[in-house]
């Protein structure tokens, strides 16, 4: 199953490679990981989207949290989130194509943020599914780079 | 006071109240030993390699329950101590490594004796640190001495540039320890230890499973009481030997892989298991799906990522052994429900001593070669079971901890968890270093013994009494074993035809030097050896067919044991 892992962490170098490390060196899966400062400088949020049967996530969140630097773990699995993408999309623009990829802009609330003589560079986020989604409906006109940020997320309310 | 870096961690170190250092010294450490032949508090010991200074600080940890320190070079220096850093961190030993590194301004530029050992020891240290200005050195070793022998016990290795020991700054040793984001948990939660006494209680086959955290929490008073209390059976991992005293009736001896016919018998027959400061090995537990197939767990240890890992557990508890034990003793000591337990159990526990009747540790007495099991037995005889044991890795190993019963903590001082050969000699310097009045032996092999024999050397130079038995069997005795048992007695690689004359190699480091060839020789041969002054190697010529029993062959429950 997978699971979506926030993970608070003191600031300083060196605690990506624990933390990649901790998942290499077991054997465990990171599926994707984006890292950035908080409202707080000295303290880092990472949210890392892995997999596992119950027993290797238990072992995950445990071995987090046991890692000096890391100040929390919160596993977002059954926990209310909005959790959302970027991805920036190269796709080609020619023809009749043209008019199909601006219009799957129109309805995926997308952004053309960069023009060439024969393709567009999108700017989309979304939830994992309309993320997914719109890169098949993008699929025929032919895409030549998908750049993506993997998940961030965060707890509704409160 | 502004002072250099170098000045500052021998002046932390001394208010650290670090007595010893294990070191070999180097260009990137040079500015420290300048400072340390100047001062008088903190005794430098000069070891022949990093590797031996780890073990070193290692044993004199094991023995002492302080923790061990270690200073080496950059580049070489730091990699040479990073098999000793996997030991203590599999067994769970405070010891604080320090490194040289080069300047900072060269780091990353693969300079002269450069690695990065920051990277290379993260997962074998509990933590790890890279002092990038001097100003921070003596908060950083205040953290890692900290780090180190607290919650569960580990490595911290913390790596100096250069240029941070040849600068100045301020000294400032923090009095307090304080990150956020560690804090162990040492109070067994109390709702937990309850349901621990009641799921206990309702059983009818317990067995306590107690392992080295019983040692590294100094709760082995405290496992005695709670044993004694409800006549509790105990058997030991390899790490937990001396954790219950051997010759205690209610002792199973060692479980696992060479354990006790009674021990892996009891276990995998009890209906309830009480896991003290053990985590479940693969050694301990054979084929994991048949591990003790009746039993509730419960599970006692002070680090959450062990409870789980490897089986289910039914209870949970999160704790410091020693708070946890004297918990469970409030709860049971003199209740009457106490004395009905003891009659519900007594059945059980008279089948256990059936079990050990019937299949003692045992071993076939031969008048022509001398039976290693044998010359356990005298050194056991001659230091009336009160020497301070260290072991090598393989067969000497096994057979140190089944033919000598260990009554107290801290007696036995083995490289469990990542089975380093070549860890026995320079941790028993270690532990005579930290016990200056105990006898310590060392069970080597003729095997183990050469991968750090260079320590001799530093025995002599500073008269550390260490003695040394060789059980000389002419080959790598385990994997031997292995071959013989399931590779149709194909010996590939594990006989060794040019084993030196240990006797005269003794005598060339300056060392004492003593052999064995016949059963009859030698309780005298050890009675001269032990008596003798410094340190001491005694060669016993042993029988080289001889194999460790019990076995559970790997992969194989527990219960399907290959006897003598």
């Amino acid at each position: 199953m997978r699971h979506t892992i926030s993970v608070l962490v003191e600031n300083e170098f060196g605690v990506l490679s624990r933390v990649s490390g901790l998942f290499s060196g077991r054997g465990f899966n990171i599926e994707s990981l984006c890292v950035a400062e908080t409202m707080d400088p000295q303290v880092s949020r990472m949210t890392i989207v892995t997999s596992g049967n119950d027993q290797i996530v238990e072992q995950i969140l445990k071995q987090l949290n046991k890692l000096i630097p890391v100040l929390k773990v919160i596993d977002f699995t059954g926990v209310d989130t909005v959790d959302r993408e970027l991805v920036l999309v190269k796709v080609n623009a020619e023809g009749d194509g043209k008019q199909e990829v601006l219009r799957l802009v129109d309805i995926f609330r997308a952004r053309i943020v960069d023009v060439a003589p024969r393709c567009y560079t999108i700017e989309m986020t979304g939830g994992e599914g309309k993320v997914t989604a719109f890169l098949q409906m993008l699929r025929p006109m032919g895409i030549r780079e998908v750049v993506r940020t993997g998940k961030i997320a965060i707890s509704r309310g409160m | 006071m502004q002072m250099t870096g170098a000045e500052i961690f021998v002046k932390a170190l001394a208010d650290l109240e670090v007595d010893v250092v294990f070191g070999y010294p180097g260009g990137a450490t040079i500015h420290i030993y300048d400072a340390l032949f100047r001062n008088v508090k903190v005794r430098h010991m000069l070891c022949r390699h990093e590797q031996g200074a780890v073990h070193m600080a290692d044993g004199y940890a094991r023995a002492s329950g302080r923790t061990g320190v270690c200073l080496v070079t950059s580049g070489p220096g730091a990699t040479n101590t990073v098999t000793g850093l996997a030991t203590a961190y599999m067994d769970s030993i405070p010891v604080v490594v320090f490194t040289g590194q080069v300047p900072t301004l060269l780091i990353g530029n693969d300079a002269f004796q450069e690695a990065d050992i920051v990277g290379i020891s993260r997962p074998c240290t509990k933590h790890n640190y890279l002092v990038k200005e001097t100003k921070d050195l003596a908060r950083i070793m205040k953290e890692a001495f900290y780090i180190a022998s607290t919650g569960r016990p580990g490595p911290v290795l913390v790596d100096m540039p250069k240029d941070v020991l040849a600068a100045s700054a301020r000294y400032d040793l923090p009095k307090e320890v304080s990150l956020r984001g560690y804090r162990p948990t040492y109070e067994g939660h109390q709702r937990q230890v309850e349901s621990a006494v009641r799921l206990l209680l309702s059983g009818e086959r317990p067995v306590v499973y107690a392992g080295g955290g019983v040692i590294l929490s100094n709760a082995s008073g405290e496992l005695a009481e709670l044993s004694h209390a409800l006549s509790l059976p105990v058997t030991t991992t390899l790490m937990g030997m001396g954790a219950f005293p051997g010759s205690d009736p209610l002792s199973l001896g060692m479980l696992g892989m060479h354990g006790t016919y009674a021990a892996n018998m009891a276990i995998s027959n009890s209906d309830v298991i009480l896991a003290v400061g053990a985590r479940f090995d693969d050694r301990v537990t054979g084929k994991i799906s048949e591990f003790a197939p009746h039993a509730k767990i419960i599970h006692i240890d002070i680090d959450p990522t062990s409870i789980q890992k490897n089986v289910r557990v039914d209870i949970p508890i999160v704790g410091d052994v020693k708070d946890v034990l004297r918990k469970m003793i409030k709860l049971v000591k003199g209740k009457k429900e106490a004395t009905a337990y003891q009659g519900k159990t007594a059945a059980w526990r008279g089948q256990i001593v059936s079990w050990a009747k019937t299949h003692p540790l045992t071993y076939k007495p031969s008048k022509g070669k001398i039976k290693p099991q044998y010359v356990v037995e005298q050194i056991h005889k001659l230091t009336k079971g009160k020497a301070i044991v260290a072991t090598e890795v393989g067969q000497n190993q096994m057979w140190a901890a089944q033919f000598y019963s260990y009554e107290q903590p801290r007696t036995f001082l083995s490289s469990g968890g990542l089975g380093t050969m070549g860890y026995g000699l320079p941790a028993a310097i270690g532990a005579q270093v930290a016990m200056p009045g105990r006898l310590v032996v060392d069970i080597a092999g003729d095997g183990s013994i050469q991968m750090n024999i260079q320590e001799l050397a530093t025995a002599v130079q500073y008269r550390i009494p260490v003695k040394v038995v060789i059980l000389n069997n002419g080959s790598l005795g385990m994997v031997r074993q292995w071959q013989e048992l399931f590779f149709e007695g194909k010996y590939s690689q594990t006989c060794l035809p040019h084993i030196p004359d240990f006797v005269k190699l003794a005598e060339a480091y300056g060392a004492k030097g003593f052999r064995a060839e016949k059963t009859e020789q030698v309780p005298e041969v050890l009675r001269k050896g032990f008596a003798a002054d410094g340190p001491v190697l005694i060669d016993v010529i042993t029988d080289p067919g001889e194999m460790v029993y019990p076995m559970v062959p790997a992969g194989a429950g527990l219960t399907e044991m290959l006897l003598v």
